[in-house]
């Protein structure tokens, strides 16, 4: 390991420029004759448009125009769409509802956007969107999931009967059933995985440029894929053909996947912009934020799990109401199926599992991918049920996960999955050893001195990351392909950039990487920059999310660097006139096989350039190259959480007193920020666990729409972490990458849930479990003393 | 924001003229809670009269058995001030609790009590220690002053100039913070000096702040936790919403009471 190679705990290059304040996000560019967007957004759930008055807010001072849904459909703007599809079992298409950027006819969540001011400045926009008058013709709503499907539900959407997009399944319900039927225990669970509202430190934000000259458009935009976006908002959306549409998503502060999303603002500031022939910014504000970000989780599910004589685990079903929102967001379809049911297999040898998904509209904020998208409700779901089953059986829950764990790879799981490499056992095991848990009695004890009730929980989770290869996912659905693009460009000076498709929104790429590089090709860290997010600079790329860019991101950077380092040895050979096949590369030298001839990477970078010791006829001068690179398989990273909770038996508040991480995420590139990706994601979980959930009232009206009612974790709602690696190297990626992004938040929730239902001895709580929930429940089941 | 004319009076007696001269107007302090409300275009009001450099609002004083807190006085100087910490270190703890640094630095005493918002921490402080509010018209017995949620006995005009709290011997205040926004989901306020003891509570009560005299009765015979063991606050009238249940905001009361009575008796 070098000072600044893979391995090394790097300090992040890209954080001088952003402790500085030097950023640059969307709302820090600026263009001459900017206008200013200010969205009028529907006050009722549900309700029909039955005229949209826009003239006495024209004649308001500084508007420029007022734009509505129905102008949007006459210059033929097309709907957002989701981009992947799903069948129901009856082998019938998912019902995909239009879902126009501005509303023509319906709205159908609060927040809707029905019509846009464009004016000189925001305060003139929001005097100006006061008057647009619009006449509501109010229709009943539907906020809950486990409602949307009744009879007496309002119908949202016209061609969707029951509000049900789709009724999909995975596994062979039959051998289920009969595996079912001969099994010794049972465990049933309902669950709801609660709502949850993403809250990235940086709001969205949009700037449209149109360029009459050239009839072109540049988006500037808070994405974490903005060539995804391009490619949505022209093919789709058609706004402008793709080589007419530039995106550039800047510094972008925080996504937690609420920024894949092609959303109807940016939609419309690019239609506006051409339309008014000047820029037009739109910077969301946090209260419209909760309105119009998509949301997460919310499913209603019903789980139950088959055992045998023996404690082994022989079948698994869940039956789950995922709620999509008022409308399909871009991946929305994906996230309760395929990423959720694939992985209901956890780290245990289940023979069989079947799971039914059915996916509703209701008049809600549309929900989507965040931080583990469909792999926390899966973790959710199984590790709940294994720890109950464990106490009904009176095993211990470590013992019984053992017992029940998978020891040998690769392992096809009944759910589609293929594990190719993990070590349970050793998570488990060095987990338990930093948590202490011999000891976990005397503390138990200890607490029950101070009026405290203490618990433990575990959570021994699986994700699926770098969601690949493209074939697989095509015939899943996806509309994409989930590969990556690297360029990497040596100058004649010997310095490299790199161009890659993936985003960094809070990763640190621009660290990772460039360790990479630097190891490689043996050149400074510092001589090293990378290139990100911008459409015209990058030929194409997919992202960020899914933890994929360090497991396909890097492995695309991987090999490019091969072909640099091919051509390279070319023009080596030219200079110390010897074969390509005699050079050796190492340390960034080039040697000749068996002399002390060598020249240095910087001399053959320049040579490449220059070009004076080869012909054209002999080598193409120049030293760039390119890599689309598509894994062979998933990625599967794993490990075991433990948390231990202190609970008020006054109050009802649960402290966490202890939280161990020990993860196997293979190869890691910088210790520390693949520590800091853990504390995050842990801290969301956390946050999901004892304090988070979107509630809506019976109108639809979001009760929790700011964060004086919506409670996001905070440094004094959690405790200093204790974290760990093992590791198994995935052998799907050159670098033996699994990621890291989402485990956290994959894991934290069952661990919290496990521990304070261990402490109450009830299983009787839901998330989030606040100081009144837990109150509420121990008044119902008095927990016993240590 | 909605536009309006700002104004920057050095007195009370100018302050007092502007607020006539613009009945919409309203007086400004730390802004922490007027201005959210009026950046969310929730209040419109015409004017704003500006505090801040009004002479003689600001400080902490011991004025012989009272400490009196200037109504502009901020929430981190009545925290720091040693005078209050020495004499009644139970109030003192008061302003530390609220919010963060930022609305500490901001917001004031005045202000607080003024917008009497059913969760706020001083209010409970002004009547469990049965304070006097001075305004530039009268002085108002707390017990008189705090009338109902956002609602208080001041006139239209009447600027709060300073809060006058009378030394107990035993005060102390416990708050069990609103999850989210970190005000008090409920808080309790105890205090005895000579025969006076009181018990107020705020965030619980759907009427804003209140007096427990279930608890004041019981604590007369001896101003010790153990006095109100058993006796139960009912829910009735208690606040309910998404956070909390009538019955649990009930039951914090009682176990607040006994917190505040502990550290004031230790
Ligand atoms: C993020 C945040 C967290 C907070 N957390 C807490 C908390 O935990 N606990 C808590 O108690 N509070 C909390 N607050 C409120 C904070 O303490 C405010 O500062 C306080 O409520 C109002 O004081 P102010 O000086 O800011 O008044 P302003 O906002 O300036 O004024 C409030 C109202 O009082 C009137 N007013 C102001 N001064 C006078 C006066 N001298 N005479 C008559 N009327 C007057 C104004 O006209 C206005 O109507 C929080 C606020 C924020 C923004």
């Amino acid at each position: 390991m070098t000072a600044n190679g893979i391995g090394a705990p790097v300090r992040r290059k890209e954080d001088f420029r952003f402790i500085t304040g030097q950023g640059q996000y969307t709302d820090d560019v600026t263009r001459p004759g900017e206008t200013r967007a200010v969205f009028v957004r529907s006050p009722h759930a549900h309700a029909r448009i039955k005229k949209i008055d826009v003239a006495a807010a024209k004649k308001m001072p500084g508007v420029i125009d007022v734009l509505t849904g129905a102008q949007l459909a006459a210059d033929k703007v097309g709907n957002l769409i989701c981009g992947w599809m799903i069948h129901s079992k009856d082998g019938s298409p998912m019902k995909m509802a239009p879902h126009p950027a501005l509303a023509a006819a319906t709205v159908n969540h609060v927040g809707d956007a029905v019509a846009v001011v464009i004016a000189e400045t925001t305060a003139q926009g929001k005097d100006a969107a006061e008057k647009v008058v619009v006449d509501y013709e109010v229709l009943p709503a539907v906020v809950d999931p486990a409602k949307a499907q009744g009879k007496g539900a309002p119908q949202i959407h016209p061609d969707v009967p029951d509000n049900t997009i789709y009724q999909w399944h995975l596994g062979d319900q039959k051998a289920v059933e009969a595996a079912f039927k001969a099994a010794k225990h049972v465990t049933k669970l309902d669950i709801i995985n609660n709502r949850l509202v993403p809250n990235a430190m940086e709001p969205r934000a949009a700037l449209a440029d149109y360029d009459a000259g050239n009839d072109s458009l540049t988006l500037w935009n808070t994405s974490q894929n903005p060539h995804v976006a391009r490619l949505v908002i022209s093919a789709f959306v058609g706004i402008a053909p793709e080589h007419k549409l530039r995106v550039i998503a800047p510094d972008v502060g925080g996504g937690f996947g609420s920024k894949i999303f092609i959303y109807p603002e940016e939609v419309v500031c690019l239609w506006a912009a051409r339309k008014v022939k000047r820029p037009v910014k739109w910077t969301s504000e946090r209260s419209e934020a909760f309105l119009t970000d998509a949301h997460g989780r919310d499913h209603v599910t019903h789980a139950e799990l088959a055992l045998d004589a023996n404690g082994k685990i022989t079948a698994l079903r869940a039956k789950t109401i995922a709620n999509l929102g008022a409308y399909m967001s871009t991946f929305s379809s994906s996230v309760p199926t395929y990423l959720y049911a694939t992985l209901l297999s956890g780290q245990y040898d289940i023979p069989q599992i079947y799971c039914e998904v059915d996916a509703v509209y209701t008049n809600t904020v549309p929900v989507d991918a965040y931080r583990g998208a469909g792999r926390p409700e899966a973790t959710f779901v199984v590790e709940r049920l294994v720890e109950v089953a464990a106490r009904q059986l009176g095993l211990d829950p470590t013992d019984f996960r053992k017992r029940n764990f998978i020891k040998s790879f690769p392992h096809q799981t009944p759910v589609i999955m293929a594990y190719d490499a993990g070590d349970y056992n050793a998570s488990l095991k060095k987990a338990m050893e930093l948590a202490d848990v011999k000891n976990f009695g005397k503390r138990k004890r200890e607490s029950a001195r101070h009026g405290k009730v203490r618990g433990i929980g575990y959570s021994t989770y699986i994700e699926a990351c770098g969601i690949a290869p493209s074939q697989a996912v095509g015939s899943l659905g996806a509309g994409v392909g989930l590969w990556e693009s690297a360029e990497v460009r040596v100058n004649p000076t010997g310095s490299v950039e790199v161009l890659t498709g993936t985003h960094a929104h809070g990763q640190g790429h621009e660290t990772t990487f460039a360790q990479l590089v630097s190891e490689r090709l043996g050149i400074p860290f510092e001589s090293v920059s990378i290139v990100h997010g911008d459409t015209d600079k990058v030929q194409f790329g997919m992202g960020t999310y899914g933890s994929r860019s360090g497991a396909v991101g890097m492995s695309a950077i991987v090999k490019a660097l091969d072909k640099i380092e091919a051509k390279a040895k070319k023009v080596a050979g030219f200079m110390m006139e010897a074969s390509e096949n005699d050079i050796e590369f190492k340390d960034g030298k080039f040697t000749v096989k068996g002399t002390d001839k060598s020249v240095g990477f910087g001399d053959v970078a320049l040579n490449a350039y220059i070009a004076h010791k080869f012909t054209g006829a002999e080598l193409e001068p120049g030293l760039k190259e390119t890599s689309f690179y598509d894994p062979t398989n998933f990625t599967f990273p794993a490990g075991c959480h433990i948390c231990e909770v202190e609970i008020d038996q006054e109050t009802g508040k649960t402290e966490i007193a202890n939280w161990v991480a020990v993860d196997d995420f293979g190869t890691v590139i910088n210790p520390m920020i693949v520590e800091g990706q853990v504390h995050g994601g842990i801290a969301q979980g956390v946050g999901q666990a004892l304090l988070e959930g979107a509630v809506y009232d019976a109108n639809g009206q979001l009760v929790t729409g700011s964060l004086m009612d919506y409670t996001m974790p905070r440094a004094h709602d959690l405790p200093s972490f204790h974290v760990g690696l093992t590791e198994t190297k995935s052998p799907s990626n050159p670098l033996g990458i699994k990621g890291c992004g989402e485990a956290g938040a994959i894991a934290a929730p069952a661990a919290v849930i496990n521990a304070i239902t261990d402490a109450l001895g009830t299983e009787d709580i839901a998330m989030p479990a606040t100081a009144n929930a837990v109150w509420t429940a121990m008044q119902k089941h008095p927990p016993k003393a240590a | 924001m909605y536009n309006f004319t700002f104004h920057r009076p050095t007195t009370v007696r100018q302050a007092a003229g502007l607020l006539a001269r613009n009945p919409e107007g309203k007086l400004l302090a730390g802004g922490h809670s007027l201005l959210p409300v009026m950046k969310q275009r929730l209040a419109q009001p015409s004017a704003l009269v500006d505090l801040s450099q009004v002479e003689g609002m600001t400080g902490v004083e011991l004025k012989g058995r009272s400490v009196v807190i200037g109504a502009m006085t901020r929430h981190a100087d009545v925290a720091k001030s040693d005078v209050l910490k020495e004499v009644l270190p139970g109030l003192a703890s008061v302003p530390g609790s609220i919010g963060d640094p930022q609305v500490r630095n901001r917001g004031t005493i005045g202000g607080s009590i003024a917008n009497n918002d059913p969760n706020a921490d001083y209010p409970a402080a002004c009547l469990g220690l049965g304070a006097t509010i001075i305004t530039n018209k009268r002085r108002i017995a707390a017990d008189d002053f705090f009338t109902g949620m956002f609602s208080t006995a001041l006139e239209d005009g009447e600027i709060i100039v300073k809060v006058s709290f009378p030394i107990a011997k035993k005060a102390a205040y416990e708050k069990f913070k609103h999850p989210a926004s970190g005000f008090a989901l409920v808080g309790v306020f105890v205090s005895k000096r000579g025969p006076d003891i009181r018990v107020a509570v705020t965030g619980a009560g759907s009427n804003g702040v209140f007096r427990v005299k279930s608890f004041e009765e019981a604590l007369k015979k001896r101003f010790s936790p153990k006095s109100i063991e058993g006796i139960t606050v009912p829910a009735s009238g208690m606040n309910s919403d998404i956070h909390a249940t009538p019955e649990y905001r009930a039951h914090l009361v009682g176990v607040l009471a006994k917190r505040a009575l502990t550290k004031a008796t230790a």
